[in-house]
């Protein structure tokens, strides 16, 4: 059983890493980092539904170490651990009372914050936070847009038997 | 999706457009900018100047032209700040992230409050 699970979640890491690859590959949506959809987070959502927080917290923590080392550098680290753990954090407490698209938003919002918050301190210069809105609006929209997909993959996997 | 799912989504939805309403309805010229490097103030240029200025060592290269600020030139590999295109509005600020460079408006009529980083 042990073996299964630790299978599972390899192919889970795997499965975030080449969404995240094909993320990259997409050409920047506004002239500013931070604006994307936000792919890898389907597989984060349908852990967190199905599987559990801890599962999740460990597949999104080691999927942004192996893409920032295969694509990235310091400053992507950065960026992308400050705005998963704050997004991970608000999904994992408000998925008790939410549906997935609710978390997904908040989710999308709590990561680009995150990621203004690392730019402010990145820079040292606190005038880097007039991009909040414009990521605001990008996080909500991408939000919705995960967890509209993401809603139909844990309802459609209600069937499979994942009990790890 | 339940009753308090769409009242969270709507009052997110609710912030954000009156966060963007205030900050639509309060913009105004600015009459020039500063250029920090990793937050320290280190040039101030104005608006009405036309100029071209080298930032950081050579790293990026500011223009003023008609009242606009704008890079033209910098020497990351993602040339976002230059993408970012013009500003001339209190406030807007051009980010360099990977040279930790920032260029904001900043105006000086009266009875404004500065703003202190």
């Amino acid at each position: 059983m042990k073996a299964k699970k630790i299978a599972f979640l390899g192919l889970a890491i795997a499965l975030a890493m080449i969404l995240s690859f094909v993320e990259s590959q997409i050409p920047p949506l506004a002239a500013m980092p931070g604006v994307k959809v936000g792919l890898p987070n389907l597989v984060m959502v349908f852990l967190l539904y199905r599987i559990g927080w801890k599962e999740t917290v460990t597949v999104s923590i080691i999927r942004i170490f192996l893409t920032s080392l295969l694509f990235g550098n310091m400053q992507t680290l950065t960026f992308s651990i400050a705005g998963a753990v704050l997004s991970l954090a608000g999904m994992i407490l408000l998925k008790r009372w939410f549906s997935c698209i609710t978390v997904s938003i908040v989710g999308g919002l709590l990561h680009n914050i995150g990621q203004i918050v690392a730019a402010c301190l990145w820079t040292q210069t606190a005038q880097v936070a007039f991009y909040l809105p414009v990521l605001l609006v990008s996080g909500t929209v991408a939000g919705t847009v995960i967890g509209l997909a993401s809603g139909i993959i844990v309802k459609r996997s209600e069937k499979w038997r994942l009990s790890y | 999706m339940k009753k308090k799912d769409f009242i969270l989504i709507g009052a997110i939805v609710a912030v954000i457009a009156i966060a963007i309403l205030v900050l639509t309805l309060t913009k105004k010229d600015g009459d020039y900018v500063i250029v920090r490097v990793d937050g320290n103030e280190v040039a101030k240029y104005s608006l009405s100047q036309d100029g071209e200025y080298s930032l950081n060592g050579g790293t990026n290269i500011l223009r003023i032209e008609n009242g606009k600020a704008y890079l033209v030139s910098a020497n990351c590999p993602d040339h976002l700040c230059v993408k970012q295109g013009k500003i001339d509005q209190k406030g807007e600020t051009i980010t360099c992230l990977p040279n930790r460079l920032t260029v904001t408006v900043y105006s000086t009529q009266e009875g404004e409050v500065e703003l202190v980083s």
